[in-house]
């Protein structure tokens, strides 16, 4: 199977929707870039490059360039999906959120249920997430909890190449409003994915890894740091199942329980911050339905309830790394209760 | 074809529309005292003729976005009078399924995208309903119905902008009624409305929403613009609101003269049937029966509002998503 980037994965997923259904449009800014200029056509192609492309295969009428207005841009593909498109818009960084989230969650998520189920809005909004980079407060957070917090939308986050192109098809095909968050750590990232269009369903969480000890449920980018993790606690004999749910809203509650109640011990790692974030979600469904198996309290690995800094001394010591998460798995696993 | 100039039928289609929206306000209003609707209602009448000197021009596969102050702008592009009242009753048998209320109430198979309880909520979604339109090459125009308070909030700029620069097949329809919630115009707005789409180059007008045939004739133009693909134009429509905001407003930011002489000489209805009997293009006799008739269908509407079911509790958790795993 081909390998490739986690970027050339995405792009790939708009070029075969676009290509198959001429109601699939993209919208953004800079998606194409250079527009009214007279340098370079579809100059940066996204400010991450995703977009690449799209402008001269399908040309300005479906790949728009826009104003930097979000409200007006986000807001139009929520009226498009509900008239008859399936619009792709493009927040470049989901902290941008601030100054659009009332046409996501006000308008587009409440369509179908308040209009008595008549409307469907099959409506996607990509953004990037996630801490790293040195872009401090406005420019890193991992705002996902804030979206599945919100019945009517759906959530994504794709922690590898194959699942982004999949989750991707999945979500551009969905009939429903999807937020579908891409961590900007992980596009240079690469896997296998296959050329061919495929689907990765939603509310189906992905097994990494299995073992007999502990539980570790991770989001994003930092399934990877917990796989990392689990191959460390592996040589001090600690075996752990790692898990990705993939999709926040629907989750996939009994791939989660079952695996929690295997093991009886279980870590949640989330780059989110800590309070109502995914962490002390999925620990109160497993505190729920699983209290009977746990042989320990539930340990969460998250980012502390600050914003994220600037300094790379403090931005590191913010993002969740392999120490804590190892620390916490074995403070899970030599619990005993007394 | 101006407004003067339309058909007996088309005449009496106008007024009927106009007329069902007053009667049917007026008698929300009544029914909001009895304690039997369960929310709260922002009441269009006075301002029947922007809704219907609009949505004349538009058929069922144009869209409007609508306002928390709706229920006009649903009655003026079709929407079944019998499934609001049932709504606004919270009902089974209601437009939504007594999921929305009042200021939810929409029928998309009717190009209605839905009144809107966020001021400045509808002005990105229309712009949605026209990009669609210009990308399946279709000659569907999408209307923006919003209030004077609405042109201050950063929605309706920004997305006159947009629809502007893509020359989106869009029509802003202001309607000024003076108010916002309790709030004088002059007191939040800043400049003239109309001259905040001549900064962007986008064609306008003033018009006397009082007036059916004035609200007609521009609405006409603009809607053939956008039909003709030349863009946007933005109506500024000023209108009385002969309510308070909300059912419940005491309304005492009004003095009770000025409210008496705007019901006197600021009613749509009665300008309509002076105008049409002096042109001697329709006869008091006409207008009456439409009355007579307008009356028994709000009547039936209301009745059949109360009678109906309340909806099925398993309906709580249906239809928030197509499908949910």
């Amino acid at each position: 199977m081909p390998t490739k980037s986690y970027r050339q994965a995405l792009n790939e997923a708009l070029h075969h929707e676009m290509g198959r259904d001429p109601r699939v449009i993209v919208l953004g800014e800079d998606i194409a870039g250079g527009a009214g200029a007279s340098g370079q056509k579809d100059a940066w192609g996204g400010a991450f490059g995703v977009t690449k492309g799209l402008l001269g295969a399908f040309g300005p009428t479906r790949v728009r360039d826009t104003p930097i207005s979000e409200s007006a841009f986000v807001g139009a593909a929520a009226g498009a999906a509900a008239t008859g498109l399936r619009p792709v818009a493009e927040i470049m960084f989901v902290d941008f959120l601030g100054v659009c989230f009332d046409q996501i969650f006000n308008q587009a998520a409440k369509f179908r249920y308040m209009f008595g189920g008549k409307a469907v809005t099959p409506f996607v909004l990509r953004a990037t997430f996630g801490a790293g980079t040195r872009s401090a407060s406005q420019h890193s957070q991992a705002l996902y909890p804030i979206f599945t917090h919100i019945p009517g939308l759906k959530v994504v986050i794709p922690s590898t190449p194959y699942d982004a192109k999949g989750l991707l098809i999945q979500a551009i095909r969905d009939d429903d409003p999807v937020i579908f968050l891409e961590n900007k750590l992980l596009y240079d990232t690469v896997g296998e994915v296959p050329d061919g269009a495929y689907v990765v369903p939603f509310g189906e969480a992905n097994i990494l890894r299995e073992g007999d000890d502990v539980t570790i449920i991770a989001f994003g980018r930092m399934v990877h740091i917990a796989m990392e993790a689990a191959g460390q606690l592996a040589k001090e004999g600690i075996s752990c199942t790692v898990i990705d749910p993939r999709t926040t809203s629907p989750l996939d509650e009994d791939t989660i329980l079952e695996a929690a109640e295997e093991t009886g011990r279980v870590v949640i790692v989330d780059e989110a911050n800590p309070r109502c974030g995914m962490a002390a979600d999925v620990s109160s469904i497993i505190a729920e339905k699983a209290f009977g198996a746990l042989k320990a309290p539930i340990f969460k690995v998250t980012a502390p309830h600050t914003p994220v800094p600037y300094a790379p001394n403090l931005e590191a010591a913010y993002i969740p790394d392999a120490k804590r998460i190892a620390d916490a798995a074995r403070a899970a696993f030599t619990y005993r209760k007394s | 074809m101006t407004g003067m100039q339309l058909s007996r039928d088309e005449l009496l289609r106008a007024y009927r529309t106009m007329r069902i929206i007053r009667v049917f306000e007026d008698r929300v209003s009544a029914e909001m005292a009895s304690g039997d609707i369960p929310g709260n209602t922002h009441l269009y009448a006075g301002q029947e003729a922007s809704a219907v000197g609009v949505c004349f021009h538009l058929t069922e596969d144009d869209k409007i976005a609508s306002t928390h102050r709706g229920h006009g702008h649903c009655i003026a592009k079709g929407c079944d009078v019998d499934g609001m009242m049932a709504e606004i009753f919270g009902k089974d048998t209601g437009i939504c399924r007594g999921k929305g209320g009042s200021m939810h109430i929409a029928d998309l198979s009717k190009g209605m995208l839905g009144a809107n309880g966020i001021v400045g909520g509808g002005p990105p979604l229309a712009c949605g309903a026209a990009l669609t339109a210009q990308v399946l090459n279709r000659d569907d125009v999408a209307v923006c119905f919003s209030g004077d308070g609405a042109i201050n909030q950063g929605t309706t700029a920004e997305s006159m902008n947009l629809a502007q620069i893509w020359k989106l097949p869009v029509i802003f329809a202001v309607e000024d009624n003076g108010f916002g919630e309790a709030t004088a115009k002059s007191f939040v707005v800043a400049g003239e409305i109309t001259k905040r789409a001549e900064a962007l180059g986008m064609a306008s007008a003033h018009v006397d929403g009082v007036d059916f045939f004035a609200v007609h004739d521009a609405a006409q133009e603009a809607v053939a613009r956008a039909r003709r693909g030349e863009g946007p134009t933005l109506l500024h429509i000023e209108t009385p609101r002969y309510y308070g905001h909300f059912s419940g407003d005491p309304d005492n930011y009004r003095t009770p003269e000025e409210k008496s002489a705007m019901r006197r000489e600021r009613d749509c209805l009665a300008v309509f049937r002076s105008r049409v009997t002096q042109a001697k293009l329709l006869d008091d006799a006409d207008l009456d029966r439409v009355d007579a008739e307008v009356q028994q269908l709000i009547d039936s509407a209301v009745k059949a509002a109360r009678a109906a079911p309340q909806p099925g509790l398993e309906t709580l958790t249906t239809d928030v998503y197509v499908r949910y795993v």
